[in-house]
């Protein structure tokens, strides 16, 4: 590759990772040689460049499709809207990181900020990637960075192990991925997803074996970011061990960015194919497989949930069930799916990241994080608990808020996909009933049962911004949903 | 903002209006705005009502939602419109609500701003169900109704209150999820879930057993909010353990969602889903007609007679469905408009008791009569009125109902009859034994109705009379509503 064709290339494109890129390596840099007193600026820096590269993707809306480094890189509407999503999710956790107002030797430093950066330039890559390499890269960063920011908090006995879970259930997670991918690479004999598209929808696909496996290989692999079952038992350890914005990050940008990855592979590569007749083996047997994944997600995400009393293990549960949620429209495979997953995954930002972030508000006032932290918390502090109540409230998928909308979606979509996808859309609908037993049960802490003494003192116009955000996010997508769904298509 | 949407919304400036007066101790004056507040809906209901009447077409559509599905394009709009029914079970919920709203004032003594609130909020709701002139705006509704009944009887409720609102919230969670799956596939056949186009969508009724299935779904659906015996013992939990307040909007226009829902989308869209169904529902109508009179028969508090009562009245309800004629669905509407009445009175007198003795045990309140005249004999009037004395409401809706059973299928309606009986039995049994029983002084003194609590009980029982004397002025209304439907069922 001479200078010259390095010059042709559409570098443009890549302006929100290289924003993320230079503030992740200015911050470290900051971090490392800068004083002191200088380091609690560092997150304004991280939310200031967040800032730039969402205007920086602002402006390539509308962009033709691009491709640069020889097809492992590409633009084009997909990768626009998730980035999107991953921008904003990331704005929102680094306002949750400003508000902290307790001071805590380790949670302070300077780690946390470029690292969370790092991660997040892992996604966007995985975003854009168009081969299984440059995917394989962006997943890595993803992980590695995650792992140390689990197990930052290293006098915290939850934090170690669910760090110590949390690499050791990745590492095995990345084997799989890699295996599964190597199948693919053998059968196709290229890494680029085009081509490995044309060779699928070729007779190769036809009831390969070894295609089949390779993909269900691949599936399980990536499942482990989006926590679905098997590898779903990492994530109530590792919520709980994590600082509450790691939590954050965790299920929502780290779990976006496992669907891309996931809609990448298997929409790209089997919609295009369509069910042509020949191919049908192939395909059946991996929706198949992905729809009984999402059943046992989707259940036992929520049983279990039932049990918990510590509110970051519930909230984890939760996401796992959600997770199961989000597989359906991917099983349907109808030309609403990629609008329903971007629209779940839209809503799932402002509800998840406002529920935690009212986590962490009463965890720093009152040093637990148990169920009990809400009792009475109408009392204490009634805007508070109506803004968890929206939240709660749009993750039960009542009308009126983001979840519902998000919901009905998916609903309908696996109703009018070919085959109807009843049994999923069925057990959707009992589990969003057995979640509000759940979820309820904290209404009832908030509402109905009598504050304990520690009382919340005051909460600061820093706590109050992202809350306010979410819930707009929240009840605007909700009573409004038809901005989102215009400015996605 | 069209006249219905300023209806739907109005008690929000109430809801607004005491989220500013939050702080304030002063329940007097919470109780005074609340009440004022609940006027607001009141009035634009009548005004509401005689725009009906004057054949105003008052519908309103703003567009909300499109998905674009390959070639097709499912259309989602906010539509709100009223036809008969829906305008009496409108007036229904802003009189039964503002009583509702008077009675607390004695019956809930915590965080009574709060109460206002959700009850307030609980009216945007149901106006909502009733209004809403598509299927997914009423699911909407119908679910936002959810939220502030929990609240209400986990918070304000008797002993076993938290239990009584997770079983609600489970059991109307389950009838309202399968209303969604059953409106997805409607809202996917159709492309459009207005009422209209729906019904004219399904007209030709070709699609048997498509119609079957959904008439099963349906019936299930609405079967747990009305409710069909074996998916009643949440509501008994309600009746029991809810706040009497609570329970007046509860008994008496809540549960009146399902006998809406089964005829209006029900019979409605899917009349030849409903005529293979008929027998089934027939049945199912008399079980609820005679397991609830007989279980009423038995049991010993007041509350739980009720409740069990209400079963048995539903049953007369699917009995009109399930004749699938003239009279039958005349009489099953105005059987929910009856018994809207009739339970909403019962349970004011139940909370305006329930201040005074703190029990609502049958045994323990034997010999009331002595004690306060007055409100036994409100009891006995309303018991009258629920066994279907003629010249009340109860009279005619039974009466026309089981014209139209013995019309189509005689031999249920004869052993129907049977339940009428019963209904006297229990009704009298519990009341006879409560006021007239013999006097065990377990009280002491206990003051009567006072003013207020009279010209509450007086209004909803001059709408009772009103109604048994002139049931044209109901018959009247539901004219047009009946005769579309009629057109579906080919009668």
């Amino acid at each position: 590759m001479d200078l010259q064709t390095l010059q042709s290339f559409e570098w443009g494109i890549m302006t929100p990772e290289f924003t993320i890129l230079i503030a992740g390596i200015l911050l470290s840099l900051l971090d490392l040689f800068g004083r002191e007193r200088w380091k609690k600026y560092l997150p304004w820096l991280a939310v200031i460049s967040i800032g730039i590269a969402i205007l920086f993707l602002g402006n390539q809306a509308g962009h033709q499709d691009v491709s640069i480094l020889y097809d492992t890189y590409i633009f084009d509407p997909f990768s626009f809207y998730f980035k999107f999503i991953l921008l904003l999710g990331s704005f929102l956790i680094y306002l949750m990181i400003l508000s902290r107002t307790t001071n805590h030797e380790i949670e302070d430093r300077g780690e946390y900020v470029y690292l969370l950066l790092a991660a997040l330039l892992g996604t966007m890559v995985m975003a854009s990637s168009g081969d299984i390499i440059t995917l394989f890269v962006g997943l890595e960063l993803l992980s590695i960075s995650s792992y140390i920011m689990v197990g930052l908090r290293k006098n915290n006995l939850h934090s170690n192990e669910g760090a110590m879970k949390y690499v050791i259930n990745g590492g095995i997670a990345t084997a799989f991925t890699l295996f599964g991918m190597s199948y693919v690479y053998g059968i196709s004999g290229s890494t680029k997803l085009v081509d490995i598209s044309r060779e699928m929808s070729g007779s190769l696909g036809s009831g390969e074996p070894v295609a089949i496996i390779g993909f269900i290989i691949l599936f399980i692999g990536l499942g482990f970011k989006i926590s679905t079952v098997p590898f779903h038992m990492w994530a109530p350890d590792v919520y709980q061990g994590a600082a509450t914005p790691v939590s954050a990050f965790l299920s929502v940008i780290s779990k976006a960015a496992g669907f891309m990855i996931i809609i990448r592979l298997f929409w790209d590569i089997f919609h295009s194919i369509g069910v042509a007749a020949e191919n049908d083996a192939l395909f059946e047997a991996i929706f198949g497989f992905v729809a009984t994944v999402s059943i046992l997600t989707m259940v036992i995400g929520n049983i279990v949930a039932l049990r918990q009393r510590n509110m970051k293990r519930l909230l984890a549960y939760s996401s796992i069930g959600h997770a199961g949620y989000i597989l359906i429209p991917l099983v349907s495979l109808t030309p609403m799916s990629l609008e329903n997953i971007w629209f779940y995954l839209l809503a799932y930002v402002f509800m998840t990241i406002g529920a935690f972030m009212v986590i962490y508000i009463l965890e720093q006032a009152k040093k637990s994080e148990d169920i009990s932290i809400f009792s009475g918390l109408f009392k204490e502090s009634p805007l508070l608990a109506v803004a968890m109540t929206i939240f709660l409230a749009s993750l039960a998928g009542i009308p009126g808020t983001a979840g519902f909308i998000g919901k009905l979606n998916i609903l309908i979509g696996a109703v009018i996909a070919n085959p109807a996808q009843y049994l999923l859309a069925g057990i959707m609908a009992l589990m969003t009933v057995v979640s509000y037993i759940y979820y309820f049960s904290i209404f009832v802490q908030m509402f109905i049962r009598e504050p304990e003494e520690e009382r919340i003192t005051n909460i600061s116009g820093l706590q109050w911004t992202p809350l306010i955000l979410c819930v707009l996010g929240t009840i605007g997508l909700g009573i409004f949903p038809f901005i989102a769904l215009n400015f996605f298509s | 903002m069209g006249t219905l949407s300023l209806l739907v919304f109005s008690p929000a400036i109430g809801i607004l209006a005491l989220l500013m007066t939050r702080n304030s101790d002063n329940n007097q004056r919470t109780h005074v705005l609340a009440l004022l507040s609940s006027f607001i809906p009141l009035l634009l209901s009548i005004f509401v009502f005689a725009l009906f009447q004057g054949g105003n077409q008052l519908e309103e559509r703003v567009s909300w939602i499109t998905f674009q599905v390959a070639e097709r394009t499912l259309t989602l709009d906010y539509e709100l419109a009223v036809d008969g029914f829906s305008v009496l079970l409108i007036i229904l919920t802003t009189v039964v609500s503002l009583l509702a709203i008077l009675s607390a004032r004695w019956m809930v003594n915590k965080d009574l701003n709060l109460f206002f609130i959700f009850m307030l909020f609980l009216e945007i709701g149901t106006l909502g169900v009733f209004s809403a002139h598509n299927l997914i705006l009423f699911f909407v509704f119908f679910e936002i109704t959810l939220i502030p009944m929990f609240f209400l009887i986990g918070k304000w409720g008797g002993t076993d209150r938290e239990e009584a609102a997770f079983r609600y919230i489970i059991y109307n969670g389950l009838g309202s999820m399968l209303l969604l799956l059953a409106i997805a596939v409607i809202f996917i056949n159709v492309g459009n879930t207005n009422f209209s186009v729906v019904a004219d969508f399904f007209s030709g009724g070709e699609q048997k057993r498509f119609q079957a299935g959904m008439a099963i779904a349906l019936l299930l659906a609405f079967g747990v909010k009305l409710p069909i015996f074996p998916l009643h013992s949440w509501m008994v939990k309600v009746h029991v353990h809810a706040p009497p307040a609570l329970v007046m909007i509860h008994a008496g226009v809540l549960l009146k969602i399902g006998a809406y829902g089964l005829i209006k989308f029900g019979v409605f869209f899917f009349p030849e889903g409903f005529e293979i169904l008929a027998p089934v529902i027939a049945i199912l109508g008399l079980i609820n007609l005679l397991y609830g009179a007989f279980l009423a028969f038995r049991q010993t508090e007041l509350r739980a007679v009720l409740a069990y009562s209400s079963i048995s009245h539903m049953g007369l309800i699917l009995l009109g469905v399930a004749a699938l004629n003239e009279a039958g669905i005349q009489g099953a509407i105005f059987q929910a408009v009856s018994h809207g009445l009739i339970s909403a009175l019962f349970f004011l007198l139940v909370g305006i008791l329930l201040v005074r003795t703190q029990t609502t045990h049958l045994k323990r309140l034997s010999g009331l009569a002595r004690l306060t005249p007055l409100l036994a004999g409100y009891f006995l009037v309303a018991a009258l009125a629920g066994l279907g004395l003629p010249g009340m409401s109860g009279f005619v809706s039974e009466f026309t109902v089981f014209l139209g059973i013995f019309k189509t299928m005689p031999v249920i309606g004869a052993i129907g009859t049977l339940g009428l009986i019963m209904t006297v039995v229990y009704f009298l049994r519990a009341i006879l034994n409560m006021t007239f029983g013999s006097y065990r002084n377990t009280f002491g003194n206990l003051k009567d109705l006072r003013t207020e609590e009279v010209i509450s009980a007086t209004i909803l029982l001059l709408c009772i009379i009103g109604i048994g004397i002139f049931p044209n002025s109901v018959a009247l209304t539901i004219q047009q509503t009946l005769e579309t439907i009629l057109v579906g069922i080919g009668g």
